[in-house]
Formats: C-alpha cells, structure tokens, sequence
C-alpha cells in the first residue's frame, strides 16, 4: 500500500449504521456456531451446533434446578460484593484520612492486593466445604482491593485548596468527612464497584466450578463431567449474560450516583 | 538519610509487625487448619526442593508466560487492526464485549474437550481468559489517539506503517498496558484454575493435592508460595509501566 494522497476526493461508500453491522456480527457468529459442527471440521460431541445449545438452554429455562442455581450464584455475588464494597470503603476512607496510618500500610497493600484469591481455594473448602461461605470467601477476597484501592486514591485526590477552605471554616472533623472527603471519593469508590462487581461475579462462578459450591458454575462441571456439551455450551451462554448484565447495571448505576460529578454530566467521559 | 531510614522502617515496619504476631499467636496453635508459622515456615523449605521447583513451580510459571504472550501479541494486533477500521469495530463490538463478560474460568472445560489436559489445554485457557483485556483496551486506546496528530502524520505523509508505529501505537500504549495489567491477573489465576482441574504436575495441583491429603503445612506453604508468586508478578509489572511508560506518568505528575 502506498501514500494515501489526502487531497484526491476519497470515494464515501454509505455508512452503514453500526446497529446493524453490529446485529450482522452477532448473527455471523451464530451462523457460524451451526454451520461448522456440520463439516468434518469440529466434533459435533465437543462443540455442538448453535440450535443445539439454543435448546438445551430453553430446557434449561424450563428447569426450576436451573433457576436455583442462577439465584445462588446472584446470592454469592450480590453478598460479597456488598461486603467487599462495606469494608473497602469503610477501610479506604479511614486508612486515607490518616496519614500515618496510609503510609504504615502501603506496603502490605501492595503485597496482599495482587495474591490471587484463588490460592485460598484450598483453605476455603477446610474451613467450609462446599457450603456458600466458601465462595464468599474468595468472592470478598478478591473484590476488596478494588473497592480499597480506589477509594484510597480517591480521598488523596482532595483539592488543597478546598481542604484550606474547609479547615479555615473550621468544619468539624466530620464535616470534613462528609463533605469533602467522601464526595471526592465517590467517584473513585464506584470506579472501584464497576471492577469489583465484574471480579465477583468471575470468583463467585469459578469457585462454584472448582469447589463444587451450589451455582452456575458448579451446574457447568457437572455438565462438563456428564458429557452434556449441549447444556454446557447453554449455561456459559447463561454466564456471559450475566457478565453483561453486571456490566451494564454497574455503569448505569454509576451514571445515577455521580449524575452531579463533571465528568458525567459533560458527557466526554465515561 | 533520615527519611530514607523512616521510608524503610514505613515500609517494612507493619509486614513484620503482623509476620510477628501470627508467628506468636500462632506458635502453640494446635488447631489443625491453622498450624504454627513456625511449622510452616520449616515445611516451605522441605516442600518446595529444587525438584518441585523444577517439576511443578517453573512449568506453570512456563504456561503462564507463553499464553502471556501469546494473548499480548494476539490482542495488541488484533486490536490495533479492529480499533483502524470503523467497519470491523462495529461488527465485532457486541460479540467481543460478550466474550469479554464470560466469566474466563468456566471456558476451562470446553478447552479441556478439545485439547485433552496436557501442556497446550493449559495454555489455550490462560490465552483464552487473556487477549479479552487486552483486545478491548488496545481497540479503545486506537480509537481514542486524538485526530489532530493522526490529521497531521497524514499530512506529513507518514505512510501506514510509520503512522501505525509511531502514532497510533504510542497513544494507545497507556490502555494497552492497563489492559496487559488486568490480564495478568486473570491469567495468574488461570494458571491455578487449569492445574487444579485437571493435572498431574504444576503449582494448582500440588496445592490441591496437598489439601486432600490433609498436608496442612505444606498447603499453607503452597498458599504463600503462590500469593509471593503474585506479588512478585505484580512488582514486575510495576517496573515494566515505569519502563514503558514515563513519559505518561511524568505528563500526568506534571498537569496535576
């Protein structure tokens, strides 16, 4: 390919409206899922065609163990975010408004944020077995440091000038919490739930899968171990939904809760 | 000197503080599940030998850097490819922000069906969990490098391949790496996953294996080997940003 010359009128084929070329990616893809298992390509056994997996999917629907396990995975997730959103924010604001405390930790925060959670997979099924707490466990584990860390980074991001302004109005301490400290860090806190709830939601499945705990996870090992490709195929459909879903319900929220904050209301960002 | 010995004591003051107290509180434990440190601290250098290191602990340390790599290279191609043409970005929006949202654990045992268990299953689920982060946030990074300086490399007549490099790269260069950072992280844990599942060797199973058999020292030493593991992992990749991106982090301190 050469130099594009800039000044030659480019020929402007009609946009398509990205709807659509998006809606034509979706449908390709289906199409794709039913066509190749019928060629020599792909065993149908391992991955079987789309109408197939659509199907097991609608008996699932129809299935209320289905609906059971969907509810305990939402459960495991909804409770350990909140846990995780309760405490890292709590944590946050309290290590971040003393600064010798934020100093004294940093280096533990740094060291424990990135140990995966799922090395305490081993502990958890000890302590707990199969039971909900062990998903928790990792679930908490794992979507804490995302709340801490921002709202960390949050409340340092106060305005000088704003922190003068307040301690020469001298606002009581809380005050200062309230009407400072906690507005600036609002955003950086919902920063830290949109990427808590989507790491909760991939521990909460995963611990089902690898320690049996009752969910989505737990119903796809046994699909996987039964031979079921079908109903396999069906529930990962079932949890990337989720996954979209939690993607889509955190940023409106977020868009709710900071309505007031600049960066919303302008628009640029998100 | 002064605040560099305060900065030391700062920094090493409350890990040893708490290193302290659960080698004291823990030092008569005779619970089961939570022996003294002192019994783990001696199990970790009989555990982990130069053979387990050799057999379990570098081959998974091997998996995770070339589905690492592979997942980096695929995402920051693909990604610049479909962040470049308007067309193929809106085509392949809706189906990769779906790949993106599966939770990447549960694709552990569709790979496990075509590729057995061996090295490549392993693998296969630490690129397919990978290249999501990496693809999203390179496509968003090319999209975002602001028009002016693409007006003017078309202006100066750069040519696809310099503008490519020299422009378009650099812009997205700070999501590419937000984006490598979430990946590594994911595939840490992919790395664990795989081997817990199904394996007769690595750092996953031998943790498992030792929590089945009820070997509560040697489990606890697999805990902190793998969480030393992350974390120095994470360090690395500190350095690496440092290294790659200077010039952003020194715009940012600047503007700020």
């Amino acid at each position: 390919m050469g130099v594009k010359r800039i000044h030659s009128p480019r020929p402007r084929p009609r946009p398509v409206p990205p709807l659509l070329l998006g809606a034509a990616g979706v449908a390709a893809a289906l199409l794709a899922g039913q066509l190749l298992p019928l060629t020599p390509l792909v065993n149908p056994r391992y991955f079987p065609t789309t109408g197939a997996v659509l199907g097991a999917l609608a008996d699932d629907l129809a299935r209320a163990e289905f609906w059971r396990a969907l509810a305990d995975t939402l459960i495991a997730w909804a409770a350990g975010l909140a846990i995780a959103v309760a405490a890292g924010a709590a944590l946050g604001i309290l290590i971040g408004s003393l600064p010798p405390v934020r100093a004294a930790t940093a280096s533990t925060i740094e060291f424990l944020r990135p140990i995966p959670s799922v090395a305490l997979v081993p502990l958890a099924v000890l302590l707990f077995g199969t039971r909900l707490p062990s998903t928790l466990l990792l679930v908490v584990y794992a979507a804490f440091w995302q709340v801490l860390v921002q709202v960390l980074a949050g409340v340092r991001d106060v305005d000088p000038v704003a922190a003068d302004t307040a301690k020469s109005l001298r606002l009581t301490a809380w005050q200062r919490l309230t009407r400072l400290a906690w507005p600036t860090a609002l955003p950086y806190l919902m920063t830290g739930v949109r990427l808590a709830a989507t790491v909760a939601l991939v521990l909460a499945v995963t611990a089902e899968l690898v320690i049996g705990s009752p969910g989505l996870g737990r119903e796809i090992a046994v699909a996987q171990t039964s031979g079921a490709a079908e109903r396999m195929y069906a529930l990962i459909l079932v949890a990337g939904a989720l996954g979209v879903l939690v993607n889509l319900g955190v940023r409106a929220l977020e868009r709710r809760v900071l309505a007031w904050h600049p960066a919303v209301r302008g628009g640029s960002q998100w | 000197m002064v605040t560099v010995l305060r900065r030391t004591l700062l920094a090493l003051g409350l890990p040893a503080f708490l290193f302290a107290a659960w080698w004291i509180a823990s030092a008569g434990s005779t619970s089961f599940y939570f022996p003294p440190l002192s019994a783990i601290v001696a199990e970790f250098g009989e555990t982990w030998t130069a053979e387990r290191w050799r057999d379990d602990v570098l081959p998974s340390i091997a998996r995770l850097g070339a589905g690492y790599a592979a997942s980096c290279a695929a995402g920051v191609g693909l990604g610049l490819l479909i962040g470049r043409t308007r067309w193929l970005f809106h085509l392949t929006e809706p189906v990769l922000e779906f790949a993106r949202a599966v939770p990447p654990p549960v694709l552990v045992p569709v790979i496990m069906l075509f590729a057995g268990i061996g090295d490549g299953m392993k693998t296969a689920v630490i690129v397919s969990g990978c290249v999501w982060p990496i693809l999203l946030n390179t496509v968003a990074g090319v999209r975002s490098v602001e028009p002016v300086q693409l007006d003017t490399a078309a202006a100066y007549r750069l040519g696809r391949t310099r503008t490519l490099l020299a422009v378009v790269l650099p812009g997205a260069s700070p999501r590419i790496v937000t984006g490598m950072r979430q990946a590594l992280a994911i595939g840490v844990i992919l790395m664990v996953i795989s081997e817990m599942f199904a394996a007769q060797s690595g750092l996953g199973f031998a943790i498992v294996q030792f929590q089945r058999s009820y070997a509560i020292p040697a489990m606890w030493s697999g805990i902190l080997l793998l969480g030393g593991l992350g974390a120095a992992l994470a360090a690395l990749f500190a350095l690496f940003d440092r290294a790659v991106l200077h010039w952003y982090h020194h715009q940012r301190t600047e503007e700020a």
